[in-house]
């Protein structure tokens, strides 16, 4: 990447869930910013607010969630401080969003065709033909023949329902698009098809990609940059192939080491022993401490914040840099 | 990364046997075109053998029949044809209830959902009792006592403590931990798992897959292990079979097949596993779609449609599933006596 100006940049974002059993801080303190046109992979286990994130920048957050931090920057226009109607607008013409179990989001009792033209007309002034015509482009750009217009959602399968997702989230020629786990439950071989698909409808349209999976081998291949998310944290950030070949969070080599391979010596491989920490009721200091195998219990008292180890490759982890000393944000957060 | 060679073990005669299991179901839609039925071929002629101590793998893509099997061999169906035979005697057509709960307590199944499967207002204790008591395992006095040791020896320790927990107070991992150890209080011979870890959480998946690992040594179970993820199957299976479209493809030793990919099929689904070293763009695929539901099949390969080496005759006739090399077995006219 060149020093252009970030597509999207990330400052300090915070989202709380207030719920009956006290505030759950799903995302704290995160920041990162996206290029035009690049892919950033964002990973971690299962509650650890990826969908949160996502769900942030975009603007739609749904009660009890609440942005309670931080700035969104899109184009260097703060996104986030817009009044709600011009941040919709905005939104629609520059992001879009391919939703978690999107599969199933389609609208039964509507033809694929009319789908497409409800949400064109919804947002752009073209006349019914024309959306039609732009649907049919779209279709066999993403692998499906033209005339699956006409076609119902039940009658299609499950990779071509998600195929017609992802040309709908094509349809307005977004800048940004957000992808939740689009592929996860589907079968290997149509989940690579659609990521060949994908890669392909990238680098001819240039939009860039924010793709949320807890698949990180899959991430390593298909984007050029990956975020660790660990409760509520991004705990590492690095490129693809540094990030795979040498991950230096010890959450990130646990998770490394939790697929078994295809390829090489069979070995006894051991992944992360406990699980993932009650988000109402964070442990202090390193998040990660209770199920790391390196901290000591000085360390664990204090909150490693996340910095640049090397050009590009950012690490939270008292291993690696300078100690840091409790910040007052984190003092009064850990509290 | 930490490395330990996996043991090796050594094979004993199979308890199970199942020679030409086939299992249809009337399609939906009323009746075909000449007022006859249409069926869907969920299972054609399958036959493979469980030992003890040993892991057999089912792979395949969605809707290839994989759960299918399973269900029959838990007898939960009476299937359309072929035979089942457990420690020598045929239970295919098992009917009388006595018999079937006499034989569902030594052949036992773990799902995919651990939640859906426990009792919410039940303890953890409570479940494992139940097997227990039923089958009259051991002594009531003594029943406590096995619960502890039954949950340790899925890793659920401080047993006493997670005795008492209900199941909402566990996590995912620790949940399927709980339906293992409920399977194991009846002492089975034989473990049908279909797909256990698919909705766990990464980072606790593999302790699944070690825990069946060392039960397999340590019970001497025969273990049939369902899964769509190639990868778990070469880390615990000794066996694997590769089911498409209701058929077994390929068959065998794991490394024979996972090493040496004999049919197209078998070859494409291995090619689409994510892959951190190689990238997607250097290994293009041409999957070509999924795989399709089979209704009243015509007589040929049902890869065709899918099939980058499609000959002639593919389309007009059924290759056998034959012997390659020794153990190793494929179903594709590429090869000699398919
Ligand atoms: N309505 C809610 N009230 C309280 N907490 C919530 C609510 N929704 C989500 N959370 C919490 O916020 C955290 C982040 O959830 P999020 O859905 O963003 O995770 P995720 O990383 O997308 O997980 P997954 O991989 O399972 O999709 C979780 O720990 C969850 O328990
Ligand atoms: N009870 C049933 N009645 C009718 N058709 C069935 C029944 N059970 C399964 N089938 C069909 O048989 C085929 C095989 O289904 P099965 O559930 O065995 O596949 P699977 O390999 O387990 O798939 P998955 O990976 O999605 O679990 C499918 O086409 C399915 O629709
Ligand atoms: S029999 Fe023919 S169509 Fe079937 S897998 Fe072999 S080559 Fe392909
Ligand atoms: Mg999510
Ligand atoms: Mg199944």
């Amino acid at each position: 990447m060149t020093n252009r100006e970030p597509l999207l940049r990330v400052e300090d974002l915070v989202v709380d869930y207030y719920s009956p059993r006290g505030v759950v801080r799903a995302v704290d303190h995160i920041s990162f910013d996206i290029m035009p046109g690049e892919i950033v992979g964002l990973a971690g286990e299962s509650g650890c607010g990826k969908s949160t994130a996502a769900n942030a920048i975009l603007g739609i957050l749904r009660e009890p969630a609440q942005m309670t931090n931080g700035r969104i920057f899109f184009q260097g226009q703060d996104i986030a401080s817009m009044p709600p109607r011009a941040h919709r607008k905005f939104r629609w013409r520059h992001i879009s969003m391919v939703f978690q179990s999107a599969m199933n989001a389609l609208n039964p009792v509507l033809r694929v065709g009319d789908q497409f033209v409800d949400m064109v007309q919804a947002h752009e002034r073209v006349s019914k033909r024309d959306a039609l015509d732009r649907a049919r482009d779209l279709l066999r750009m993403v692998g499906i023949d033209p005339l699956r217009v006409s076609a119902y959602p039940h009658e299609l399968s499950g990779g071509m329902r998600q195929r017609v997702i992802i040309a709908m989230a094509l349809a307005l020629q977004p800048e940004l698009i957000i992808m939740d786990e689009p592929t996860t439950a589907l079968d290997v071989v149509v989940q690579r098809e659609i990521l060949q698909e994908i890669e392909e409808l990238q680098r001819e349209l240039q939009f860039a990609v924010l793709f949320i999976t807890h698949d990180l081998s899959l991430l390593v291949e298909f984007s050029n940059r990956i975020a660790i998310m660990y409760a509520g944290e991004i705990v590492e950030m690095a490129r693809a192939q540094e990030l795979f070949r040498e991950p230096k969070h010890p959450y990130t080599v646990g998770l490394m080491n939790s697929f078994p391979s295809l390829v090489g010596p069979k070995s006894m491989i051991t992944g992360i022993p406990g699980s993932p920490p009650d988000l109402a009721n964070p442990p202090t200091g390193c998040r990660f401490s209770p199920r790391c195998p390196h901290c000591t219990p000085y360390k664990t008292m204090v909150h490693p914040v996340l910095q640049e180890i090397e050009p590009g490759h950012l690490v939270a982890c008292h291993l690696y840099g300078a100690e840091q000393e409790l910040t007052h944000e984190r003092a009064s957060t850990a509290s | 990364m930490s490395a330990q060679a996996l043991p090796v073990e050594v094979a004993a005669p199979p308890v199970m046997r199942v020679e030409g299991l086939t299992m249809h179901f009337p399609a939906g839609g009323g009746v075909g075109p000449f007022g006859t039925r249409r069926w869907i071929h969920a299972v054609d002629d399958v036959s493979f053998d469980l030992t003890p101590g040993r892991v057999t793998a089912l792979v395949g893509e969605s809707g290839s029949g994989k759960s299918t099997v399973v269900r029959c061999l838990a007898r939960l169906y009476e299937p359309t044809a072929g035979t089942i035979m457990f420690h020598g005697e045929d239970v295919t057509h098992l009917k009388q209830r006595k018999e079937l709960l006499q034989y569902r307590a030594q052949v036992q199944m773990i799902f995919q959902d651990p939640f859906g499967s426990l009792n919410p207002v039940k303890t953890v204790e409570h479940h494992i009792e139940r097997p227990l008591k039923i089958h009259h395992i051991v002594p009531r006095n003594e029943i406590h006592r096995r619960v502890l040791d039954l949950l340790s020896s899925v890793g659920l320790s401080p047993a006493q403590e997670f005795a008492a927990k209900y199941p909402h107070q566990l996590s995912g991992g620790q949940r399927q931990r709980v339906a293992i150890a409920r399977t194991l209080a009846v002492e089975p011979t034989v473990l049908l798992a279909d797909e256990p870890i698919s909705m766990l959480d990464v980072s606790i998946r593999i302790g699944i897959l070690n825990l069946m690992h060392e039960l397999k040594a340590s019970r001497n179970i025969a273990f049939l292990y369902i899964t769509h993820d190639i990868a778990s199957a070469r880390y615990i299976a000794d066996d694997v079979l590769v089911m498409y479209a209701g058929q077994v493809v390929e068959q065998g030793p794991t490394d024979a097949v996972l090493q040496n990919p004999l049919h197209p099929y078998t070859r494409l689904l291995l090619s689409a596993v994510p892959n951190p070293e190689a990238g997607l763009t250097g290994r293009r695929i041409q999957g070509r779609g999924e795989v399709p539901v089979v209704i009243d099949p015509p007589e040929a390969c049902r890869f065709t449609a899918r099939c980058p080496n499609v000959m002639d005759r593919c389309r007009t006739a059924m290759p056998r599933l034959a012997e390659v090399e020794p153990g190793h077995l494929v179903r594709c006219y590429l090869y000699p006596n398919s």
